[in-house]
């Protein structure tokens, strides 16, 4: 049995953020009548993750929540093999805690993603900007009304490389190990780049060198056949094979908010404000980051040019965060750090620190390796879009808010968005901070016994923090919910199984 | 640990009692009226949970063997300072009536009865003890705790005049306040003299015994390797996913505070080779723990403020509580990624664990079947009370270093530098 991965059984999002194609839509839909959903998916045009020359005009991916599965008649032993908090979905109240999703950020204040707003499926639209209501006409078909009720067509407006706040955007991604050559055996002890396919694409060995949960079925169940074997047990077939989970998070950015703020902090001098800005996000306006990049290379990162001048450099030579700060957003989204905190130098090193010896530093092991707990992010942004010099204005009347679809894709939602967004987003207590959570899009509600995360600082060169504090909260989650991206031959299934 | 064995069929009626003590699911209001928790001061945490084993049946499944009915049990446990008769005496003299009110759930219990020595005859020690920071009272936390918002409020409301002043001297400002306020800064005690006595003969006699049992060990090495290796080879894991709706059981308690708890119990695999393994295992960590691992993190993981091991059972199940930071995820995360080999040496020893691979290896390697196993082993724990809400074991670290700088007479630009960074 071959390991190669057949590009034309994945979701082409997995591989390529179709970032020729400026134009996109995402529609929530609720299943009207499943019949004709049936037919409306069996014959929808879902774009693979292969390489095409030309490349593709446009693009169509299809996702799940596990109420659509349900809609479409998905056996529960099928339904039951997908993770738990897939099956239990964003919006369940004690994820919603851990998530930051309290406050304004509430499942209950949502306009979609809660309750009976709950989608089942998302589709997603891509094309070239002024082609795309030809290319939604198309992809809908004529039963489009017939199968679905639209709950939301949220829509995305190009702003250039940048997103929203004015920074350059989406240039720090984990190169994704399609070949299977990445060779997990232990402890890694340097930060790399590559992560193992497992990570984002079931049905493959992960970082931990096993093969994320995921629905086995029996091969002589119905529809099972069409589908691929189970690379760990090949007398099962593999649901989940090739395909995903997708997590999709509307979040509102309070643009203007932000660099009002920004500037009142400064006095309102203008580079002042900037540096400000930029400490929070962690690296500059123009992407580039607040640390000097590093000689040796780093793997999964380059051998472009611009991946290089974004990417090569860990936070090991600032551990305190002079130069890109502890609570800085791109330190809590990626640490870059490796399994241990130190060097590790040979056997008798590893087995000391092992052992939790041979600390150096007062934040030794507060964190958690970051192999683990990555995202392949590919969202979109939307509304009119605010400079930073406009947005010290007042808002123009009428004017539309600004904000990001959120999406990424993980196989662990609970490792790896959760986490991130749980542990180290949103956390108080991210790298021994305290009254701080992310200064970008934190939630701004206290947990108890602690004073309300709404102070960002920076060390100053006496060892006293610069403490910037009365941050309001930037970002608002309008909507979210979890969706499995599965591949094409699982679509099928999807397609008949309840027929 | 008070263990004792629960009318069945009240089990119920006890949960809902139980569940008006708390503030919000599984944590309790401070001042509630059945244990007023928050009046005792030398308290840093306390939990009641009721030791209802979901995994029984698992003896059958992997070993053929019959099911043990164990009574169901009431489990009642507090960390605190000092003696434990003192402090047993201190929580009944507060909450005579509540704790009736629950113990009277138990079999055995009669209102009416002596509250402490009917405690102290279910008292279980733990096998295993770890303490993050052995020795840091409640009363030093609180202290600490307060000394660092003054220090705080006064450095950041001090606008711009601290900006261009070397750090020694800022240092010395501060100092300098802080003698001004009105604050109060217990010395840190020393350990009772019989505690220090008892510590100091563990620390040289378990080496001692350990240096005589050396031979012994030695020759029966291949012998165990044997033993071992035959039973990592068949015996059975029983890792299937638990329910979505015991999950949300446990899930709906957690993350109400910085910290969390944990409750987990299972059964030894039967025989006297895992038994006496787990015992000698025990018997090895506690001395690290009290020896060693004092001073802010066990092996790698800085998390947990404190945890033990229990037998019950005439040792045949095993009861693990622990008290961490940040949320189960991070936690399991810990687990797998720093100190999977100490969970694979303990936990491997119970039925169902992931196999492990010499003892050391593989077993919490396996991320979802250990997650897994976990999850359907953990209980959910009714009360769980939290002495100082909303500080991590970081944070009590930093405050007791914040401290211990400002007592220091004099220090270079370097070292004030670093110690203005914990502000």
């Amino acid at each position: 049995m071959s390991n190669e991965v057949d590009y034309d059984d994945v979701q082409g999002l997995v591989r390529f953020a179709f970032g020729k194609l400026d134009g996109a839509c995402f529609y929530l839909v609720r299943i009207k009548d499943a019949g004709a959903a049936r037919s409306w998916l069996a014959s929808a045009r879902v774009t693979s993750a292969r390489t095409l020359s030309p490349p593709p005009e446009t693009a169509l991916q299809v996702g799940f929540t596990v109420d659509g599965l349900r809609k479409l008649g998905v056996p529960d032993d099928a339904i039951t093999g997908f993770a738990p908090e897939f099956v239990a979905g964003m919006a369940e109240e004690s994820r919603a805690r851990r998530l930051g999703d309290v406050g304004d950020n509430a499942p209950v204040k949502w306009s979609w993603g809660w309750s009976d707003q709950t989608p089942h499926l998302v589709i997603m639209m891509y094309s070239k900007k002024d082609a795309l209501a030809q290319c939604e006409a198309e992809f809908k078909g004529p039963s489009w009304d017939t199968a679905f009720q639209e709950l939301e067509r949220l829509g995305t407006d190009d702003l250039g490389d940048v997103e929203p706040f004015g920074f350059v955007d989406g240039i720090s991604q984990p190169t994704i190990d399609w070949d299977g050559k990445r060779k997990i055996k232990g402890d890694q002890f340097v930060y790399s780049n590559i992560v193992s396919l497992g990570e984002f694409l079931l049905g493959y060995s992960n970082e931990y060198n096993e093969y994320t949960d995921r629905p086995l079925l029996d091969p002589t169940s119905k529809g099972a056949a069409e589908l691929l074997p189970a690379l760990d047990q090949p007398q099962k077939k593999d649901l989940g094979r090739n395909g995903t989970y997708l997590v999709m998070r509307q979040l509102v950015q309070n643009v203007r908010g932000f660099w009002q703020f920004a500037d009142a902090a400064a006095h309102s001098n203008p580079d002042e404000r900037n540096r400000l800005a930029e400490a929070m996000l962690g690296r500059k306006l123009d992407g580039s980051p607040l640390l000097p990049l590093q000689n040796q290379p780093i793997d999964g990162v380059g051998p472009d040019k611009e991946d290089l001048a974004y990417n090569q450099f860990t936070f090991g030579t600032d551990p305190v965060g002079d130069r890109c700060p502890l609570g800085s957003h791109v330190r809590r989204a990626n640490p870059r750090n490796a399994d241990f905190p130190n060097p590790v130098t040979g056997m008798i090193s590893h087995f000391i620190q092992l052992l939790g010896f041979g600390r150096k530093g007062l934040r030794d092991d507060l964190m958690s390796p970051t192999r683990f707990h990555r995202l392949v992010r590919r969202g979109r942004e939307y509304g009119p879009g605010v400079s930073p010099e406009q947005a010290l204005q007042p808002p123009q009347p009428g004017e539309g808010e600004n904000g990001l679809h959120f999406i990424c894709i993980n196989s662990n939602i609970a490792r790896q968005f959760e986490f991130v967004q749980g542990a180290w987003l949103t956390s108080t207590k991210f790298d021994g901070l305290s009254e701080e959570s992310d200064p970008m899009l934190g939630d701004r509600a206290a947990v108890a016994g602690c004073p309300e995360p709404n102070t960002f600082s920076r060390p100053r060169d006496s060892g006293l923090r610069e403490r910037c504090s009365g941050l309001p909260q930037f970002v608002t989650v309008r909507g979210g919910a979890y969706f499995f991206l599965p591949s094409l031959r699982a679509l099928r299934y999807f397609a008949t199984i309840g027929s | 640990m008070v263990v004792a064995p629960l009318d069945v069929k009240r089990t119920d009626e006890l949960r809902s009692l139980l569940a008006t003590i708390n503030r919000v699911p599984g944590m309790a209001n401070p001042d509630n009226e059945i244990i007023p928790f928050g009046r005792l001061p030398d308290l840093h945490f306390a939990r009641i949970v009721v030791l209802e084993d979901q995994t029984l049946d698992d003896i059958t499944t992997a070993y053929g063997l019959p099911r043990r009915n164990y009574p169901l049990y009431l489990a009642f446990l507090a960390d605190f300072d000092g003696d434990v008769d003192r402090f047993r005496n201190q929580m009944i003299s507060i909450a005579s009536k509540g704790l009736e009110q629950i113990f009277s759930f138990c079999t055995d219990f009669k209102p009416g009865m002596d509250i402490a020595r009917w405690m102290k005859q279910h008292e279980h020690r733990p096998s295993t003890m770890y303490i993050n920071w052995v020795g840091r009272t409640m009363q030093q936390i609180r202290e600490e705790n307060a000394l660092r918002q003054v220090v705080q409020t006064f450095v950041f409301n001090s606008g711009p005049k601290f900006q261009t002043s070397a750090p020694e001297e800022i240092r010395r400002a501060i100092k300098g306040f802080v003698a001004s306020q009105p604050l109060k800064l217990t010395p840190i005690g020393k350990m009772s003299l019989s505690w220090r006595i008892k510590n100091l003969a563990h620390l040289i006699f378990v080496p001692i015994i350990l240096l005589f049992l050396t031979p012994l060990i030695v020759l029966y090495l291949p012998f165990f390797a044997f033993q071992l290796r035959r039973r990592e080879k068949s015996d059975m894991e029983i890792a299937p996913r638990p329910t979505a709706e015991y999950v949300n059981k446990l899930a709906r308690i957690e993350d109400y505070d910085v910290t969390n708890q944990f409750t987990a119990m299972g059964s030894l695999k039967p025989g006297l080779f895992r038994r006496w393994l787990l015992i000698y295992l025990l018997w090895l960590i506690e001395y690290t723990t009290r020896h060693v691992y004092t001073r802010g993190h066990l092996a790698r993981v800085p998390s947990i403020h404190f945890a033990r091991w229990v037998f019950i059972d005439n040792k045949q199940r095993l009861v693990f509580c622990s008290n961490y930071d940040g949320s189960l995820e991070s936690y399991m995360d810990d687990f797998i990624n720093k100190v999977a080999f100490g969970l694979n040496v303990v936990f491997s020893n119970g039925i169902g664990y992931p196999t492990t691979n010499w003892l050391f290896f593989q077993g919490a390697k396996d991320e979802q079947k250990f997650k897994y196993f976990i999850r359907r082993h953990e209980l959910p724990t009714e009360v769980w009370y939290d002495g100082h809400t909303g500080l991590t074991n970081f944070d009590l670290k930093r405050n007791t270093l914040i401290r211990s700088g400002l007592e220091q007479q004099s220090m270079t630009n370097a070292e004030a530098k670093q110690w203005l960074q914990l502000l």
